[in-house]
């Protein structure tokens, strides 16, 4: 597989992803999307990681190009974390006083 | 570098004073003590007096510019704090957790002004982004703040994620995520960077409220707290325009002409939409969200110039707009009514916050006598010396005067209309303490150099 395979799945991820985001309306629906969104993300940071490795150990077989790539990974994972615990009480918060968990809900501060 | 980790350490020690200390007032002392540290750590170091060498292999850049602008946003906070130390108490019963967040917002905002690796973007980013939905949604009860609170979390989230893949494509393209190595890589303009600059674009937009990407503003400025709104609309978004600009003009510093038309837009767009709807709104708190919309736009001129004028100008810039902001709502919170009628007549019932009130709308109308109009000077004469896209030089001014009639409409209700508008007591210390915002406002309307200069 080439780096263009890898590209192209992660892309298409992404994109479900956005389009979960813009057009559902359950809001754990839309959460479960961006989590899709970073994971695509990973995907393709792990991808490009081992494509710089390959590349640069032609030349030197002991180097370390391409380990940041992978760092990154664990970072947005922790932010990922940390977000779906205040996302997550955030939408109990919400449940707790509406009863639903519609994201038609967000309209109602525009009127 | 230990402002920066003072700043993360007093977090921690307000929520265990939260433990330890059961009364709400005592919060205020702690939190104000902690900034007061945080402004002389930060001086010292601005002075190299104080000087941590950690191996951080050059992840963080501490440049005269981002010392400048912490001491700003210190101080601001500074002056946010004493003026809110009562709206604090009576939002809600976790008034250490409030402050211990702000701390960590303001961690953040460290990082996002040195930071010199994509991951610190990334990471000084959310750690302003995720306490920042806890404080939207402080006002547990009422259903505009949680909807507030919800939206800002989707939306921020979601910009987050476009961010990410916007790094991930620089990266493939570079192989580093050091700025510099970006910057390098640039100069072979390849389809890869070409779609992360305009991701990232497009996220950083979202930050800011910039638009077409403003539509959550109003709606979470609107529904969070006042004095939470106060903060968001004032420090952290312009942390978020230095993040802007230090991004901007370090890796894609060399490939300028390729999206300097692409910011030219969004700028007119954001100077349009902002100032446009700020005129039809009714309530002065939503009246304040468009119009931060709006001066978002004079702030992006300087994304869009990116030289000295422009470094100096959103210095400039930062305080005028926060110090007025934070001033303005301030007032706005000691209402009892925050729509325009609840404004009429406040020059009679309370001529001194009606007099303050009016210093910091004229400063961010760009009245000359008041910081606001130094900054938009140096807005606008970056824009001019930069020598391309005159247009929206001419179409600036033009959106500048339009700002004057939805801010001289309120002074207009606290002077000229009947009626009598009822505002909370204040206390002397709050009032001190405003007098003082104001009188700074005009200082640095007058001599604008005292801030400039620092950056040398």
């Amino acid at each position: 597989m080439t780096i263009n395979h890898y590209i192209f799945l992660s892309v298409a991820l992404f994109c479900i992803g956005i389009i979960g985001v813009l057009t559902r309306r359950n809001v754990i629906i839309i959460f479960m999307c961006i989590e899709l969104m970073f994971n695509a993300v990973n995907l393709l940071l792990v991808a490009f990681s081992k494509m710089h490795y390959l590349a640069a150990s032609v030349i030197d077989p002991a180097t370390t190009a391409g380990t940041d790539g992978q760092l990154f990974v664990f970072f947005i994972m922790v932010v990922a974390a940390a977000e779906v615990s205040v996302g997550l009480a955030i939408i109990v918060m919400m449940y707790r006083n509406t009863h639903s968990i519609d994201a038609s809900f967000l309209n109602r501060l525009k009127h | 570098m230990i402002a920066l980790i003072l700043s993360a350490l007093w977090g921690v020690v307000m929520m265990f004073s939260g433990i330890f200390l059961k009364n709400k007032k005592a919060a205020a002392p702690v939190a104000i003590t902690g900034i007061i540290a945080l402004l002389i750590v930060s001086y010292l170091e601005y002075n190299a007096v104080l000087y941590l060498d950690a191996d951080i292999r050059g992840m963080l850049k501490f440049s005269a510019f981002g010392q400048v602008f912490t001491g700003v946003v210190f101080f601001c906070t500074l002056i946010y704090f004493i003026l809110n130390a009562a709206e604090f108490e009576e939002t809600g019963n976790d008034t250490f957790e409030y402050y211990a967040l702000i701390f960590f917002i303001l961690s953040g905002i460290g990082l996002v002004t040195y930071f010199n690796t994509l991951l610190m973007l990334f990471l000084g980013i959310e750690i302003i982004s995720i306490p920042l939905y806890i404080l939207a949604g402080s006002d547990k009860k009422n259903l505009k703040s949680n909807e507030a609170s919800l939206k800002y979390f989707l939306m921020g989230a979601f910009s987050s994620g476009i961010m990410l893949m916007g790094i991930a494509f620089l990266y493939g393209a570079s192989g580093t995520f050091y700025i510099d190595g970006i910057n390098v890589a640039t100069a072979g303009f390849s389809p890869m960077i070409a779609i992360g600059l305009v991701l990232l674009l497009i996220s950083m937009s979202f930050k800011v409220s910039a638009a077409p990407f403003h539509f959550w503003t109003p709606d979470v400025y609107d529904g969070s707290p006042t004095v939470v709104t106060s903060f968001m609309a004032t420090i952290v978004k312009v942390a978020s325009f230095v993040a802007f600009l230090r991004l901007f003009d370090n890796a894609f510093g060399k490939v300028h002409a390729q999206w300097q038309i692409l910011v030219a837009l969004i700028t007119a767009a954001t100077l349009f939409i902002g100032n446009i709807t700020a005129v039809f709104q009714q309530s002065v708190k939503r009246m304040l969200s468009y119009s931060s919309i709006a001066q978002a736009g004079f702030m992006l001129l300087a994304v869009f110039s990116l030289n000295t004028f422009a470094k100096e100008g959103l210095i400039l810039y930062a305080a005028a707009y926060s110090l007025a902001t934070i001033g303005s709502f301030a007032v706005v919170i000691k209402m009892k009514d925050y729509s325009l009628e609840g404004f009429n007549g406040l020059g009679k019932t309370q001529p001194f916050l009606a007099l303050m009130n009016t210093i910091f709308l004229l400063s961010l109308t760009g009245i000359p006598l008041t910081a606001g109009f130094f900054a938009k000077y140096y807005m606008l004469i970056g824009a001019v010396k930069n020598g391309h896209q005159t247009w929206l030089v001419i179409f600036a001014v033009l959106m500048a005067a339009i700002s004057a009639y939805y801010y001289f409409r309120v002074i207009q209700a606290m002077y000229f209309k009947e009626g009598n508008a009822e505002a909370k007591p204040v206390s002397a210390v709050f009032k001190y303490t405003l007098l003082f915002t104001a009188m700074l406002v005009i200082v640095l309307g007058m001599f604008p150099s005292l801030l400039t200069k620092a950056l040398y």
